[in-house]
């Protein structure tokens, strides 16, 4: 049993980190109504970004390596590298495409997500690289002391930083006027516009907060596993959490997340064995493609009626 | 008149349609007669395109009945419909915008066509001289609604007033014998809406195809209903033919807003 | 001059209807497979067979394959590369386990085998469309790979799933050498381009397209959603399927699942993007360049820039090119190189008088 629960926040952790991919997915589409594919490859360059600045800004300002300072310069440079991303992609593939079908913007974001990989191996490289972020990866004593359960630290930290990143992100939308303009543009892209509402910055600036997002995304993920090009594969299973959830539901992100987490490690670990294992790799489609058919509009996302 | 006025084929009962809490209609009884041109008028939102969408089963009543041609159903596919000889235009032409004319009304033939997959990957024999014989029938239409010269033109090109009359010809394409026209006479100018007329009136007269019609010229309307339903609100507000219609109070205070 | 089609009158829907209408359209599809079938294996040299000629190809069938369900039939796939795995190992298995096998019938079966596979996940189409259903596509994408490497059977109890073809033989005659294969395939992939050309100009291939520009009409006119779109997933993994047999037989002869990543799918996508979405010429021309971009930019970027790169900054940007020139295309000619060769066609029709 001990070993179930292990197994199960271990999952629950792991889903936490799709949420938070999958978040950055919720808000571009929510706003643009673009299904950005090139999410997870923003991940990979905000990650790589960030090793690449710490790795070069001890030479440049002669700090200390590994110190604080270093460490929020690069956070900051990095946030930076991501809203002119946001800036480029909106200038570049975004305002070309407007009133273009769905379809042709999601083959677009595909093409971003090759030129971003490539951008970002090309001015970084494309070796491993190893992130410290100063938190131990040590089981809590106190959950082996009396339950007897194996928790890292690290994931309860991560796990709290996409807590609090989900609970930001919502007040944001609620109660800034940015927010309440994101939220009108979601409803409605004519009907914004027509109240005068600068279509253009809107959506740099929820590209902005995406990249943001995929920042914070890919440091916790490449703590865990270090900063490589396998980080953008990770992020593919956001898919299926999008489907679990729903394409507009934050709330649906999160359980989406969580969901796909837990069952896929459950399933890796009780089914696996029995045909071979590294069912991972597809286990969360399956589940999503299945669930698809009995709710196609997701846990949480509304229901949509044809009209003609 | 060529034509005379049958029995009826199509009675609809009680139909009551909502969406999630929106009542889109209530308990709505009329019926067609075989051969006649039967319109439905109202407002804005009264509920037209949801009645038409009910008769073909695009979308499906929670309560009430259809009685087509002796059958009884509840609700129904669209694509049996189709097999049974209902055929329909849509309000905001509903043409497969990346094919050409001729192209998008031989899909309304799809149905009188039995070659299956493989022998149109050979394209020899029977498949071939089904495509030959199939496109003579097509050809007819393109005749009739006098598009000849645009028979090869992609429908997305093409001028609204015209892709109206493609549609037109992609329901005609079929030999339906009912036709469900939702407003195609929307945004035309005289001379089109004149042509159009002259389309239908053509199409009841000589193929005596039923024609069930939603249009907001009162004068077209007027002109060439054989009997007239009216909506609100999703509620029949009167019923019978043009004149009696016309003179209708509820009608009369409908369209000015009088009441509510 | 000598593209015109004045004089050419039509006296009947046959001659109108037939698969390529203008007397000059004709002659030159006649030339150019007369071209690729006698004059290229004569002066084509090994390097050209092997590495450019035989893949360009069977990309080809791929995206024609791809092309029919995304482009005709509007379903975004993005498991292509999955079906190909089917085709092959179907195919390999066939030639395996049953004596006398001839060729040709083994990777027709291997492509009737990824058809059933594709229509199996195509059964999500019924239900789903868009995004969810390109996400769908990536269930199989991943599951086959894994179904193909952790099943041995498949790969007859290999390491790691790796099969090698089979010697070809057909008809007592070996197709050993880059010659025969090129041949071989080339006659392959013609056939069945012309064979998806009368599909796409018949019934078949205007419910498909009725499909993909709106659905709710295409039914209202008696179209079934279902047997259409499962149709053009039964014929789009066919295509595939069998691509992808002849990728293990002609082209590369051992090959593994993972050969068969998403890479390959999103690869066989661009071929349609850049190529044309809804074109069996433009699985062509998208083929060809996919093919021979990378070649050309490891050839040209050391040329240019000399010693200061290495190769990893030209893989790398392959990646950039690749990416820029999807995002460019869709952006500048949505249609593709297919739309680019027609409008060129008809500028020439026109010319000298373009007025």
């Amino acid at each position: 049993m001990q070993f179930f629960f292990e197994v199960l926040i271990g999952g629950l952790l792991s889903g936490v980190l799709y949420a938070l991919v999958a978040l950055g997915f919720v808000l571009i589409y929510k706003a643009s109504g673009v299904f950005n594919f090139a999410q997870g490859a923003m991940v990979f360059f905000a990650a790589l970004t960030f090793v690449g600045f710490l790795e070069i800004l001890p030479g440049w300002t002669g700090w200390e390596e590994g110190g604080r300072a270093v460490f929020w310069l690069a956070f900051v440079l990095s946030l930076a590298a991501m809203v002119v991303l946001a800036i480029a992609t909106e200038k570049f593939v975004l305002r070309p495409l407007v009133n273009q079908p769905p379809i042709t913007l999601f083959m677009a974001t595909i093409g971003l997500t090759f030129l971003v990989e490539g951008i970002a191996q090309g001015i970084w490289g494309a070796n491993v690289r190893g992130l410290n972020l100063g938190i131990a990866d040590v089981p809590i004593e106190y959950m082996m002391d009396n339950f007897n359960i194996l928790i890292s630290s690290f994931d309860v930290f991560a796990a709290a930083v996409a807590a609090v990143l989900v609970a930001a992100l919502a007040l944001f939308f609620q109660y800034t006027r940015i927010g309440r303009a994101l939220r009108a543009v979601a409803d409605d892209h004519q009907a914004a516009l027509s109240i005068g509402i600068p279509l253009r910055h809107i959506w740099v600036i929820v590209w902005a907060v995406a990249g943001f997002v995929a920042l914070v995304a890919g440091m916790i993920w490449g703590a865990r596993n270090g900063v490589q090009f396998a980080l953008t594969f990770t992020a593919l299973k956001a898919l299926p959490v999008l489907i679990l959830g729903g394409f507009t539901s934050v709330p649906g992100a999160i359980v989406g997340g969580l969901i796909i987490g837990a069952s896929e490690k459950l399933a890796e670990v009780y089914v696996g064995p029995f045909v071979g294992g590294g069912i991972e790799s597809w286990f969360p489609y399956i589940l999503a493609l299945g669930f698809l058919l009995f709710r196609p509009e997701g846990l949480f996302g509304e229901k949509h009626i044809d009209r003609v | 008149m060529a034509r005379e006025i049958g029995d009826v084929i199509l009675k609809m009962e009680g139909i009551s349609l909502s969406f999630g809490g929106v009542k889109a209609l209530t308990n709505i009884s009329f019926d067609v007669r075989e051969h006649e041109i039967r319109s439905i008028i109202g407002p804005n939102g009264a509920g037209k395109s949801s009645m038409l969408n009910v008769i073909n089963g695009v979308y499906h009543p929670q309560e009430g009945q259809v009685t087509f041609r002796g059958e009884v159903r509840r609700d129904m596919e669209p694509h049996k419909a189709a097999k049974q000889g209902i055929a329909r235009t849509f309000q905001n032409i509903a043409l497969f915008k990346g094919m050409s004319v001729i192209d998008n009304i031989m899909t309304g033939r799809n149905l009188k066509m039995k070659c299956n997959v493989f022998h149109h990957a050979l394209h020899w024999g029977k498949a071939r001289a089904e495509e030959i014989e199939h496109r003579k029938k097509v050809e007819e239409v393109i005749d009739f609604l006098e598009i000849q010269n645009i028979r090869k033109t992609p429908v997305g090109r093409l001028p609204y007033g015209l892709q109206k009359r493609v549609e037109l010809g992609r329901a005609l394409a079929a030999e339906p014998s009912m036709m469900l026209l939702d407003e195609p006479m929307a945004g035309m100018n005289v001379e089109e809406k004149q042509d159009m007329c002259r389309f239908i009136l053509d199409v009841n007269d000589q193929f005596g195809t039923t024609i069930v019609l939603i249009e907001h010229d009162m004068g077209v309307v007027m002109d060439i209903s054989d009997r007239v339903v009216v909506l609100d609100y999703g509620k029949k507000i009167g019923d019978g033919e043009p004149d009696e219609v016309k003179n209708n109070p509820d009608v009369i205070a409908a369209y000015l807003g009088t009441s509510h | 001059m000598l593209y015109r089609e004045a004089g050419q009158f039509k006296a009947s829907y046959e001659a109108d209807q037939q698969i390529f209408p203008i007397l000059q359209d004709r002659i030159g599809v006649l030339l150019l497979i007369g071209f690729f079938a006698l004059a290229v294996p004569l002066f084509a040299d090994q390097y050209w067979l092997k590495a450019i000629l035989i893949p360009v190809l069977i990309f080809s069938l791929a995206a024609i394959g791809l092309n029919i369900l995304t482009g005709y039939a509007g379903q975004l796939s993005l498991g292509s590369a999955a079906f190909m795995a089917v085709g092959a190992f179907g195919a390999y298995n066939f030639m395996l386990r049953i004596d006398g096998m001839p060729f040709l019938v083994a990777i027709l079966l291997g492509g009737l085998c990824a058809a059933l596979v594709g229509v199996m996940f195509g059964l999500p189409s019924l239900r789903i469309k868009g995004f969810y259903l390109a996400v769908a596509t990536l269930a199989a994408q991943f599951f086959i790979v894994w179904a193909l490497v952790k099943i041995e059977w498949f790969s007859n109890y290999s390491s790691s799933g790796v099969i090698t073809a089979q010697e070809i033989e057909i008809l007592g005659f070996a197709f050993d050498g880059p010659q025969s294969k090129y041949l071989l395939t080339l006659f392959v992939v013609v056939v069945m381009a012309l064979l998806a050309k009368n599909m796409v100009r018949s019934t078949t291939g205007r419910s498909w397209m009725a499909v993909r520009d709106m659905d709710v009409a295409a039914e209202v006119i008696g179209i079934r959603l279902m047997r259409t779109k499962l149709t053009a997933f039964a014929v789009s993994s066919f295509y595939c399927g069998v691509a992808g047999a002849l990728y293990a037989y002609t082209y590369i002869g051992t090959v593994e699942p993972e050969g068969f990543n998403l890479d390959l799918s999103f690869k066989i996508l661009f071929m349609i993007i850049i190529g044309g979405v809804g074109s069996i010429m433009g699985s062509f021309l998208g083929a060809a360049f996919i093919v021979l971009l990378p070649i050309a930019l490891d050839v040209f970027v050391p040329m240019l820039l000399g010693d200061l790169v290495s190769s990893s900054f030209v893989s790398n940007l392959q990646l950039i090119v690749f990416g820029g020139l999807i995002v460019f295309f869709l952006i500048v000619e949505p249609h593709g190189l297919a739309r680019l060769w027609q409008i060129g066609k008809e500028k020439l029709r026109l010319w000298p008088f373009p007025h």
